[in-house]
């Protein structure tokens, strides 16, 4: 190798290794930051008691279990519209001027800006369809923001599948939903539920889709039914971040640091799930 | 007993015309090779009569095809049927990654031509039939994937004669295999013809020489001549053909 090439080889690795350390600061640095001045906040009581004297004392029990049914409300719905309607994408749909078209509008749905989804589930779910601002009309609206994801990365996950698979099992008599049940589904399993990860994370983080349509600032009580308001953590941090004055940081930090911890538990348990089934697969 | 014959058959994709008037008539439980170069469309021509061909969108199909005297490019013929009794084994083996057991269980579970009670007697069953019996007995819950290529190769046979199809269409089975391999495999086949029709596609000269009965040269979509194989061999009627197999091209 000639100097010059080894010198501009040496110049292009120390580009793609910043770039990459790039990357990972903000992150590294959110958590450092986060955990620091949140770490203090968290105790029992915090995390199993209600707000007080104006949010000022006690704990967010209200605004986790919020969460909880909003993700769990949301994944329920989009999980299984959106790998159907994967399935149909790439195994079922020709090419045709329609499918283009849905297509398109899929790949449009995951640019529209989350402030947009709130208004446009207030306008359905909470007036037109007389859901009021419920635990229902949230999580279908967050449900609608996650299918774009869980399309997109369902359907990649769907058309790694080698193509082999499916003529042998053609070839075999199997019909086409049968290997789709029974040879496709099974190996693309794993790439599926990265695609819920991803979208249970943007469900539980996100504060504008549901302040219309969900979100209640103070609740006495859990919500009772799915018609119910809830608390949710995204948009009570945004409250006591910005309407209640004198409120310590702690409080904050520590709101934040749950909101980041309960995400990083629904991603646990949902890549634990996903190794199982990728132990199984191997080609 | 003709199995199947093919009349006036032409492929297209697209505008390419890949198999032009093919008319062939293919004995039952005998081998027939199909050789040709690179191309040449033998590989479309076998993978006409499962009609697998039609997973492929842009093809247009005219003429006949008919196996048992019924024309499989019917409209009201029934798929499942026609490749539960027509299969196939392709280039590479193609295990699913599951055991060996689920692997050769899955027609039969498919078809529902078992009871779950009655399944490890047709797994022996169409293990013994590929002499993989003796060797994986032991390891039927083992992944597929972790056995040699040429016993996988035999699963992948005896997953298809596990459906009890009539007819093995071999497109280039031994092409991954070593020389050992692809002769083991090749005495398996000419076991496998006396209960099956055999078709295989091969650029291997040698290789249909020694085991077909029959064997088809095509070229560039056209088929040139079919005739018993020690005739193509040694006295071919088309110079085209000599000219292959003496391996001044393809």
């Amino acid at each position: 190798m000639s100097r010059r090439a080894h010198i501009s080889q040496k110049i292009a690795f120390s580009l793609l290794f910043l770039s990459t350390v790039f990357v990972v600061i903000p992150v590294v640095a959110i958590l450092v930051f986060i955990v620091k001045n949140g770490v203090g906040a968290i105790s029992w009581e915090f995390l199993t008691s209600y707000p007080r004297a104006g949010m000022k004392q006690g704990g967010i029990f209200p605004a986790i279990v919020g969460t909880f049914y909003l993700v769990f409300g949301a994944i329920a719905v989009s999980l299984p519209i959106g790998v159907l309607a994967a399935i149909y994408l790439n195994e079922y749909a020709k090419d045709t001027l329609l499918t283009r078209t849905i297509k398109l509008a899929i790949v449009n749905l995951a640019g529209v800006p989350s402030v947009v989804y709130g208004l446009f589930g207030l306008g359905l779910f909470v007036v037109f369809l007389k859901f009021g601002t419920s635990i229902v009309a949230g999580s279908l609206t967050l449900a609608i923001m996650g299918l774009p994801v869980i399309i997109t990365t369902s359907k990649e996950a769907l058309s790694s599948v080698p193509k082999q698979f499916r003529e042998v099992s053609l070839s075999l008599g199997a019909t086409r939903w049968q290997t789709v049940r029974h040879v496709v589904l099974p190996n693309a399993i794993s790439g599926i539920l990265t695609g819920a990860i991803l979208s249970i994370a943007r469900a539980a983080g996100e504060a504008a889709p549901i302040l219309f349509t969900v979100a209640a600032f103070y609740l006495p009580k859990l919500p009772r039914s799915v018609f119910d308001q809830a608390m949710a953590l995204p948009y009570h941090l945004y409250i006591i971040s910005t309407q209640i004055p004198n409120i310590s940081k702690q409080t904050q930090y520590g709101t934040a640091l749950v909101l980041v911890g309960l995400v990083f538990i629904l991603n646990l348990v949902a890549i634990v799930i996903r190794s199982r089934f990728r132990k199984k697969k191997k080609w | 007993m003709k199995k199947i014959t093919t009349e006036d058959l032409n492929l297209y994709y697209g505008s390419f015309h890949a198999l032009k008037g093919i008319g062939m008539a293919i004995e039952e439980r005998r081998i027939t090779a199909i050789i040709g170069p690179s191309g040449c469309g033998k590989s479309t021509l076998v993978r006409i009569f499962n009609r697998i061909n039609d997973l492929i969108e842009e093809v247009r199909i005219t003429g006949k095809v008919l196996i048992d005297g019924r024309n499989i490019y019917e409209p009201d013929y029934d798929l499942v049927s026609l490749r539960k009794s027509v299969g196939m084994v392709f280039q590479r083996p193609n295990p699913f990654p599951l055991s060996i057991y689920d692997n050769v269980a899955f027609g039969p579970r498919i078809h529902r031509m078992a009871g779950e009670g009655d399944l490890p007697g047709l797994v022996e069953e169409s293990l013994k039939a590929v002499n993989l019996w003796g060797d994986l007995k032991d390891k039927l819950k083992r992944s597929a994937l972790n056995i040699p290529l040429e016993q996988q190769q035999r699963l992948c046979i005896a997953r298809l004669i596990a459906v009890r199809p009539d007819v093995l269409l071999m497109d280039e089975p031994c092409s991954a295999l070593d020389p050992v391999a692809t002769l083991k495999i090749e005495e398996l086949m000419t076991e496998l013809k006396k209960r099956y029709t055999i078709v295989i596609v091969t650029h291997n000269m040698q290789q249909a020489a020694r085991i077909s009965d029959e064997t088809g040269f095509m070229l560039l979509g056209e088929l040139i001549e079919f005739d018993r194989t020690e005739k193509i061999f040694t006295a071919p009627s088309d110079k085209r053909t000599e000219e292959y197999i003496t391996g001044r091209y393809g």
